[in-house]
């Protein structure tokens, strides 16, 4: 452990305390740690149930298992074919999670979560980093977070699919299922286009916003929910997994979908 | 002696790193010369980066009428004709070239929609006229010039493989001490405050650029930098200083909390819309307008707000009237009672404009008001009240050369620290450009001074050590008078006796006071050691304090009459009579102070030609005009 | 009323924690405090101030354990009986007392190449658009507090790191000078990978978290500027299309503002403009004046990057 005092040669101030923070700085960090292992915890579990993620009779389908892809796929739930066999390890949508979780562990916000919270580097501002030695994002393996543009790329292409998703539910009528299917959707992409490499292609690159006139609103317009850039990265984990939850509460029978018209 | 002095040798020694001081650098550099900047503070803290409003400069982009002469007339007239018209007229020439230079540094000033650099309006101007940055427009200037010498000194290292080959800064270091070779500068000697360890720069030609006064007041915009030592340097190297009896007091500074007390409330919170009440919400500003200005400035309300939009057709609010008489209304207002708790005046800009827009414009403000006073300024009025902001008085000056007049040779001065350029009253916005201006113009001259010498001046080994023995002499007196309590005693004494409204009983007093100050400022003690004590370093700036403030005071007694940033009950009107002298301040052998009267420079008639000749009448004596 | 404080008093030797018992009115700051400190008890306590108001970023130091300005740190912000402990800077070498040596910053600013004047522009030429400016401005604000460049842990818990990261100070320099309309210089953001250490910051933000000015530091300085280097080096598909679309001669003869080796984003793969996809051509101003359409020969060098 490395601590600020008075080390050979660098004549700092020579202050015992690690840190002389009163307040209650380690409340964030230990928040987001728990929230974050939980969400891992859930996604995992359901990620390899292998069951309850479709209601053939509204046609809803949880983000986690779309697109199905394994021969698993029950009656209706495979949009785009199974090319995949059905092995416990490969989770039936096999093809977007990795960008998904790619998507999200490159996103610059959920960098500074765990890097924070799991990392503890640093835990809090004005708290010590907790290793010794320290590199950054600049060699490998960190240095691939700079794949988050393209990470960018895949998870705009599979908002797409859950839009589609959630339009599809709607062909049986309509339900308390795809109120919530909408609104997770429509949180995904606003956190999808709040994301800094979107402001960046939307017109952060620019020189001169003053030639580009289209690209200056749209920056600003995504600069503005940039901002919220964090928030929406937690509540999307929530409707996520509320969106999740309630397939699966659905699909096992444990209550009816409340249907306003069917 | 057997301390250890360090020896630098330079072309050009500029002492101060305000705008005036880098742009001498700057241009010295630029001349070919070697050259050193020392400032007391970090390098970019100098004063000049708590300007706010802007910096005048007739551009004519907001209003295209603008021009040099307008300009020029309003620096006279807001000086009340008692400024060396030369400068104003140099200065109004060459402000705009000054400010678009600061472009190709990389400046980035508030736009107009067609690109060029947006103007704004401010009292005493005529026409929209100060180029800004929101209300940061010092820390733009300065920073810019401070980024500019560091593209320069990348120059030298591209050329020389060392950054300090041409120019280099010495910052946290404070000069105590010119030394000269018979009448000619040689060398200036001062110490890190850092180490405490004592430094001696040798060079031809010395440019002062130290800034103001400010800190003999109490109530005061100005920092702890501000303690006259440029003033009292030169004085002491034989040099002159003239109407030192002009302060200005800035109308508006912060009165509450008593801890902020004269911190600074921008001009631009007035230029953008802010007016004035007293605590009958009455606005009291049109009581106040002096017939020399009844012409230019609104009677009612309506006309008054009616300007802001249409300023060609309508005349300009009382609030913009020039800085003096805005602080001297203030002043009678709160002395009738119709002050506020804490002795100020309302200034309110809550609800004249939206809230967004007051952020936008004056976001410095609105963060400052929040954070120190929690006031929301979008809400809730501020409470202001005059606080001493500006030394018009300064080192007299050749106007075109910047050089010291007196007997010294080789000194030049720019910035506050030189008088003349603003008479008795400076109008805002007008000491960035100042700074540029003349600057510029001392760094070239000094440079050129520099370059026509055969042979440099030398130092004399006793005077250095009589420097040094001098400067260390409070630390050996470990139980002489505590500095800050010294400082407390003058800050009263020129509060309250030199203060906005003078009496010859009071200025008679100061001078008795301040000469007993001067016993024991004689005595004055430092404990601790030498690394960065500013008990220390309090102690050597008093002594400055003490000199220039004994300037303000016998010049405050000598001129019997009101003017500008200098007014007697006593005699409270202008005299035409007083108008063609200037006092001027120096220092005998024996280091007493002593004033003369000289004559002001006669303006060339084709300057004159751009006044009215009723305008003018107003101001001068009867045969000046025949 | 009399409130507890504790200073760290000492130099490079070494030092101690006192304990003041001071005096404290309404109103006041930290600064205040240890002015009465200074004027009552310990004339020699060593400490950097000048504005006052927040303007200058002098009066840096560390109140609890969180950096911040001595004069912008009011004490109606503390409990009553709250000890308020006031420590210097942590990540520079102290001088005396509160003072410390901040030359770490001065150094990497030098470094940083300065403006470059666009050719051909005399003073009083210049011409930008307000909303051109604006993001620069926004870190054109930095009062040189240098509490960000205090309180990154890159280099507060890595002295082994200052050699080669310069610090949130000079990446707002490099995002100011690259997002400059006018600068004639167009590798700044390699300049940033490569010699600033950009790559060191893991964007935890504590930088903007301390910051005065509120300038947002990370947000609208590191992280476009990373998002910039990723155009230039690390964005496969910008990769992909230059292979495919061999866009390389295109860049050959680089137009003002871009460098020579400047990639594509993917927006502007199918555009017959390195500029991109502006609807109305890239080197189109507002209004429309002139609207015939002249079809870039190819290679012809346009004005965007
Ligand atoms: C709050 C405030 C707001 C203002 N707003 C405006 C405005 O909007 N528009 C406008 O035009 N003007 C404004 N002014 C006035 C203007 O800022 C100053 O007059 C101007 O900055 C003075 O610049 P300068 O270069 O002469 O000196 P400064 O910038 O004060 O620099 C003085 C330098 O000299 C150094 N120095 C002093 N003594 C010594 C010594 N003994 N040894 C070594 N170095 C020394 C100091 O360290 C410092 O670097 C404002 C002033 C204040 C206080
Ligand atoms: S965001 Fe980057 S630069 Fe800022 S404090 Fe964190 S690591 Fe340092
Ligand atoms: S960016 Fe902010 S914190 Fe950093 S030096 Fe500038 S003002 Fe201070
Ligand atoms: S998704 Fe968070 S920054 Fe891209
Ligand atoms: S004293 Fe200037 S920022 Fe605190």
């Amino acid at each position: 452990m490395t601590t600020t005092v008075s080390r050979p040669g660098a004549k700092r101030a020579a202050i015992a305390a690690r840190t002389l923070r009163t307040d209650r700085w380690w409340l964030a960090p230990l928040i987001t740690f728990a929230g974050l292992s939980a969400w891992v915890l859930y996604a995992t579990v359901r990620v390899f149930m292998h069951k309850w993620y479709y209601v053939p009779d509204y046609h809803y389908l949880t983000p986690f298992y779309s697109p199905c892809l394994t021969d698993r796929c029950i009656e209706g739930s495979a949009e785009f074919g199974t090319p995949l066999p059905s092995f416990w390890l490969i989770p039936e949508a096999a093809f977007t999670l990795p960008f998904l979780l790619l998507f999200r562990l490159t996103c610059y916000y959920y960098r500074k979560a765990y890097y924070r919270a799991f990392w503890l580097s640093p835990p809090a501002c004005a708290v010590p980093d907790a290793h010794a030695k320290y590199t950054g994002e600049t060699r490998f393996p960190l240095v691939f977070q700079n794949l988050h543009r393209y990470a960018f790329y895949a998870a705009t292409i599979i908002s797409v699919i859950n839009t589609w998703d959630a339009i599809r539910s709607f062909g049986t009528g309509f339900g308390l299922g795809n109120v919530i299917l909408s609104a997770n959707v429509v949180m995904l992409w606003a956190y999808t286009l709040s994301c800094h490499s979107c402001r960046h292609i939307a017109g952060g690159r620019l020189k001169h916003f003053s030639k580009h006139p289209v690209r200056y609103r749209f920056w600003t317009f995504v600069s503005k929910l940039n901002a919220r850039h964090m928030l929406l990265a937690w509540v999307t984990l929530g409707t996520l997994a509320l969106t999740d939850f309630y397939v699966m509460a659905l699909a096992a029978g444990w209550w009816p979908d409340l249907r306003f018209i069917s | 002696m057997k301390e250890r002095i360090e020896r630098h040798l330079y072309d050009v020694v500029v002492i101060g790193a305000g705008g005036a001081g880098l742009r001498a650098a700057i241009e010295a550099r630029l001349a070919g010369k070697r050259t050193a900047i020392i400032s007391k503070s970090l390098f970019g803290k100098a004063h000049t980066v708590m300007a706010e409003g802007g910096a005048a400069a007739a551009m004519g982009n907001a209003n295209s009428r603008d021009n040099w002469m307008v300009h020029f007339r309003d620096t006279m007239r807001g000086g009340k004709f008692l400024n060396n018209y030369r400068m104003a007229e140099l200065h109004a020439k060459e402000a705009p070239e000054r400010i678009w230079e600061l472009e190709t540094y990389g400046a980035l000033f508030d736009r107009t929609p067609d690109g060029k650099i947006s103007q704004r309006n401010f009292g005493g101007h005529e026409y929209p006229r100060l180029a800004h940055v929101g209300d940061r427009t010092g820390l733009e200037l300065i920073r810019t010039l401070q980024q500019k010498i560091v593209s320069l000194q990348q120059e030298d290292f591209a050329e020389t493989g060392n950054y300090e080959s041409r120019i280099r800064v010495f910052s946290e270091t404070t000069i105590t001490e010119l030394l000269l070779d018979g009448d000619r500068v040689a060398a200036a000697f001062g110490y890190y405050r850092e180490s405490g360890e004592l430094i001696l720069l040798e060079a031809p030609a010395i440019v002062l650029a130290t800034g103001g006064v400010g800190r003999s007041y109490k109530v005061t915009s100005n920092s702890w930098e501000y303690t006259g030592d440029g003033h009292a340097l030169a004085l002491r190297a034989g040099a002159t200083l003239i109407n030192m009896e002009f302060l200005q007091f800035h109308p508006t500074g912060m009165v509450w909390p008593p801890s902020v007390k004269g911190i600074l409330v921008t001009e631009s919170v007035r230029g953008d819309g802010g007016v004035l009440r007293n605590s009958d919400q009455k606005r009291f500003m049109f009581d106040y307008v002096p017939d020399v200005f009844r012409k230019q400035y609104a009677d009612t309300e309506e006309e008054a707000d009616r300007w802001y939009t249409d300023p060609d057709n309508n005349r300009r609010p009382p609030e913009l009237l020039p800085r003096d008489e805005v602080a001297r209304a203030i002043n009678s207002e709160v002395k009738a009672g119709r002050g506020t708790k804490s002795g100020g005046v309302f200034l309110d800009v809550s609800t004249r404009m939206p809230a967004e827009t007051i952020t936008r414009r004056l976001p410095s403000m609105y963060h400052q008001f929040k954070e120190l006073a929690d006031v929301d300024i979008t809400k809730e009025p501020m409470e202001v009240g005059p606080t001493c902001h500006y030394v018009m008085g300064g080192v007299e000056v050749d106007p075109d050369t910047a050089a010291a007049a007196g007997v010294v040779r080789g000194l030049f001065a720019a910035g506050e620290v030189s008088g003349g350029m603003h008479g008795s009253n400076r109008l805002g916005g007008n000491s960035l450009s100042d700074l540029l201006v003349f600057g510029k113009r001392a760094g070239e001259h000094a440079s050129a001074y520099a370059e026509s010498l055969d042979k440099r001046p030398k130092v004399r080994t006793a005077d250095v050590e009589a420097a040094a023995g001098a400067a260390l002499a409070p630390l050996h007196r470990e139980s002489g008078e505590n500095p800050y309590t010294l400082q407390q005693d003058l800050q009263a004494v020129m509060g309250d006796l030199v203060g906005i409204i003078r009496r010859e009983g009071e200025l008679t007093d100061a001078l008795k006071r301040l000469h007993e100050l001067k016993l024991r400022v004689a005595n004055v003690g430092a404990t601790g050691g030498r690394r960065y004590n500013p008990g220390w370093h309090l102690a050597l700036d008093l002594r400055n304090m003490l000199v220039v403030s004994e300037c303000t005071a016998k010049a405050a007694l000598e001129r019997e009459e009101s003017r500008g940033g200098h007014t007697r009950e006593d005699f409270p009107t202008m005299n035409p009579q007083w108008r063609k002298v200037n006092l001027v301040c120096s220092l005998d052998d024996m280091g007493e102070v002593h004033l003369e009267r000289k004559p002001l420079p006669a303006m060339r008639p084709e300057l004159l030609e751009l006044f009215e000749y009723g305008e003018l009448t107003k101001y001068m004596t009867d045969e000046e005009l025949s | 009323m009399s409130r507890h404080f504790r200073v760290w008093r000492g130099d490079s030797s070494g030092g101690e924690i006192r304990d003041y018992d001071v005096d404290v009115n309404d109103g006041e700051v930290v600064l205040d405090i240890i002015h009465r400190i200074q004027a009552t008890q310990a004339p020699d306590l060593a400490c950097r101030w000048n504005c006052k108001a927040g303007k200058c970023g002098s009066c840096s130091m560390e109140i609890n354990g969180k950096p911040r300005l001595g004069c912008m740190t009011r004490m109606s912000t503390f409990e009553e009986s709250e000890t308020v402990t006031i420590t210097p800077l942590r990540a520079f070498p102290v001088i005396r007392d509160l003072v410390t040596d901040v030359s770490f910053n001065y150094t990497k600013a030098r470094e940083t190449p300065a403006f470059s004047p666009p050719e051909g522009l005399a003073p009083g030429e210049y011409r930008m658009q307000q909303i051109d400016v604006e993001r620069s401005q926004e870190f054109r604000k930095c009062i040189e507090c240098f509490l960000c460049q205090n309180t990154c842990h890159v280099v507060r818990d890595h002295e082994e790191n200052k050699e080669a990261f310069s610090g949130p100070r000079s990446f707002i320099r490099a995002a100011e000078l690259d997002m400059h309309p006018l600068d004639a210089r167009s590798d700044r953001k390699e300049y940033a990978q490569a010699n600033q250490g950009l790559g060191y910051c893991n964007i935890t933000k504590c930088c903007s978290e301390v910051c005065p000015e509120h300038i947002k530091i990370t947000d609208n300085a590191i992280i476009p500027l990373k998002e910039r280097v990723v155009d230039r080096r690390y964005d496969p598909l910008v990769w992909l299309g230059r292979k495919i679309f061999r866009r390389d001669q295109l860049a050959e003869a680089p137009p003002a503002g871009v460098a020579p080796d400047a990639h594509l984003d993917v927006g502007e793969m199918l555009s017959t403009q390195s500029g991109g996809p502006s609807p109305f051509g890239d080197d189109q101003t507002f209004p429309l004046t002139d609207i015939t359409y002249q079809h870039p020969a190819p290679g012809s060098p346009s004005r965007e990057g």
